[in-house]
């Protein structure tokens, strides 16, 4: 289900549910609280102040989240990429998610990376080193190659061209809560969260 | 602990073949470790307990902010100038640029988080009068100031700090801020930093940075600011 923005004129943009209650992955150490807060707060957040920044441009307000991300900047890209990058990351997730991916997603994480061990190892590195705000992508490349990129801030793949499998939220306000200041932690609870079918659906 | 490290280091250089690392080589890593350890940093005390500043900042907040935070800040800057330091003594310049996010993050972090608990005290102080006169002349007022330190503190996408600093081009007070861990540089003197990141307030405001930024004046040293102000004028 691709994310469009409401294309009726003066149709603010809306912030899509959470895909599960927000308790779903509390047994696997992302808290209700922290769900709560991520998604009623933060992303919600980001689609209030969209609207406020397009309100009364009928052309802004009539394109998608991709469309504003490929040709906007500054605080509309921001509050534009940040609410597209929520709604993807909240759809890597699962209560019945980790384990390892299977099928041609299985097969291209082989060959890209060697194993599966390899690949989380890469990822996690990227996901624990990132200094500051950002995210860790695993997307597929203009190339059709898979590749573990790195984004800043509201920084989004789609704006390269590339094509997004998995994202981790590696900002502060992803795992404050639960995890204090210890990112290697939640980026474990993050895996055993990993909604594979979601991402097999991606490439 | 930084100590032991750059001598674990050295102890694995000297103990490669002659011909791997010569000895003229080795002096330079034996003076590159030595100095680095003399250069170890270290986490500052704060001059007041993690509870101070409550309920402005609460202990919790100060407690991991400074004892987990920025020590680890201060243990990855001793372990990357370590590294770059051994990277320079073997002349290796792709791996010395390599070090520089990581410098430049830990370093950063480390500098700014050192100047930020000076800038905060309990209770907070009043603003000296001469201070405050240069305040009023440049910003309007005290008032018009916070507010627009707030409102630019405010839109920091992501992590970053407010800042006021002196500009000594011009001699001129200034608000600016920065991204990240990047500390202030150049020819600008920074006076009262307010630390943005989430981990800054998230335990005690969650997501409401604006109530923070709001509520931090309470806990300004403003005398450890005009303090900073009359050095750098100097």
């Amino acid at each position: 289900e691709t994310q469009k923005a409401n294309l009726k004129q003066n149709m603010p943009f809306t912030c899509p549910d959470l895909p599960y209650p927000h308790d779903a992955l509390a047994a696997k150490g992302i808290s209700k609280e922290t769900l709560t807060f991520h998604h009623d707060k933060h992303h919600a957040g980001y689609v209030t102040k969209l609207n406020a920044l397009t309100e009364g441009k009928a052309d802004l307000q009539a394109k998608s989240f991709e469309e504003l991300i490929k040709s906007e900047q500054g605080a509309i890209f921001n509050c534009a990429a940040q609410t597209w990058n929520h709604t993807f990351y909240f759809n890597c997730l699962s209560p019945n998610g980790g384990g390892e991916p299977a099928g041609a997603l299985k097969e291209a994480i082989d060959s890209t990376f060697g194993s599966f061990e390899k690949f989380k190892e890469q990822f996690t590195a990227a996901a624990v080193g990132h200094f500051g705000s950002g995210w860790a992508w695993l997307v597929k490349g203009g190339d059709g190659k898979l590749a573990i990129v790195g984004t800043h801030d509201a920084g989004c793949p789609l704006t390269e061209g590339q094509t997004p499998i998995l994202a981790c939220d590696v900002w502060e306000h992803a795992y404050y809560i639960d995890f204090r200041n210890a990112r290697p932690e939640y980026v474990k609870a993050w895996w055993n969260c990993v909604n594979w079918e979601f991402a097999a659906k991606q490439l | 602990m930084a100590t032991s490290r750059v001598l674990q280091s050295f102890f694995k250089q000297m103990s490669r073949p002659t011909g791997v690392v010569g000895s003229s080589t080795r002096r330079q890593l034996s003076a590159a470790a030595a100095s680095a350890a003399n250069k170890a940093h270290s986490l500052p005390d704060l001059a007041y307990d993690y509870s101070a500043l409550a309920p402005v900042v609460s202990g919790k907040i100060m407690e991991l902010h400074h004892s987990k935070h920025h020590q680890t800040y201060v243990n990855n800057l001793n372990i990357a100038l370590e590294q770059y330091a051994e990277a320079e003594a073997k002349n290796d310049v792709a791996a010395m640029i390599n070090l520089q996010p990581a410098i430049r993050f830990n370093g950063g972090g480390h500098v700014n988080h050192s100047i930020f608990w000076t800038n905060l005290c309990p209770g907070g102080s009043e603003v000296p009068s001469d201070l405050l006169a240069e305040i009023d002349a440049t910003f309007g007022s005290l008032d018009k100031f916070r507010s627009t330190f707030n409102a630019r503190s405010a839109a920091v996408q992501g992590s970053g700090w407010g800042w006021l600093v002196l500009n000594k081009a011009n001699g001129k007070l200034q608000i600016q801020t920065q991204p990240n861990q990047d500390p202030i540089t150049g020819d600008v003197v920074p006076l009262l930093g307010i630390d943005v990141w989430e981990h800054a307030y998230y335990l005690d405001y969650e997501n409401r940075r604006p109530d923070y930024l709001n509520e931090i004046w309470k806990v300004v040293n403003w005398n450890n600011v005009a303090e900073r102000w009359h050095a750098a004028k100097e």
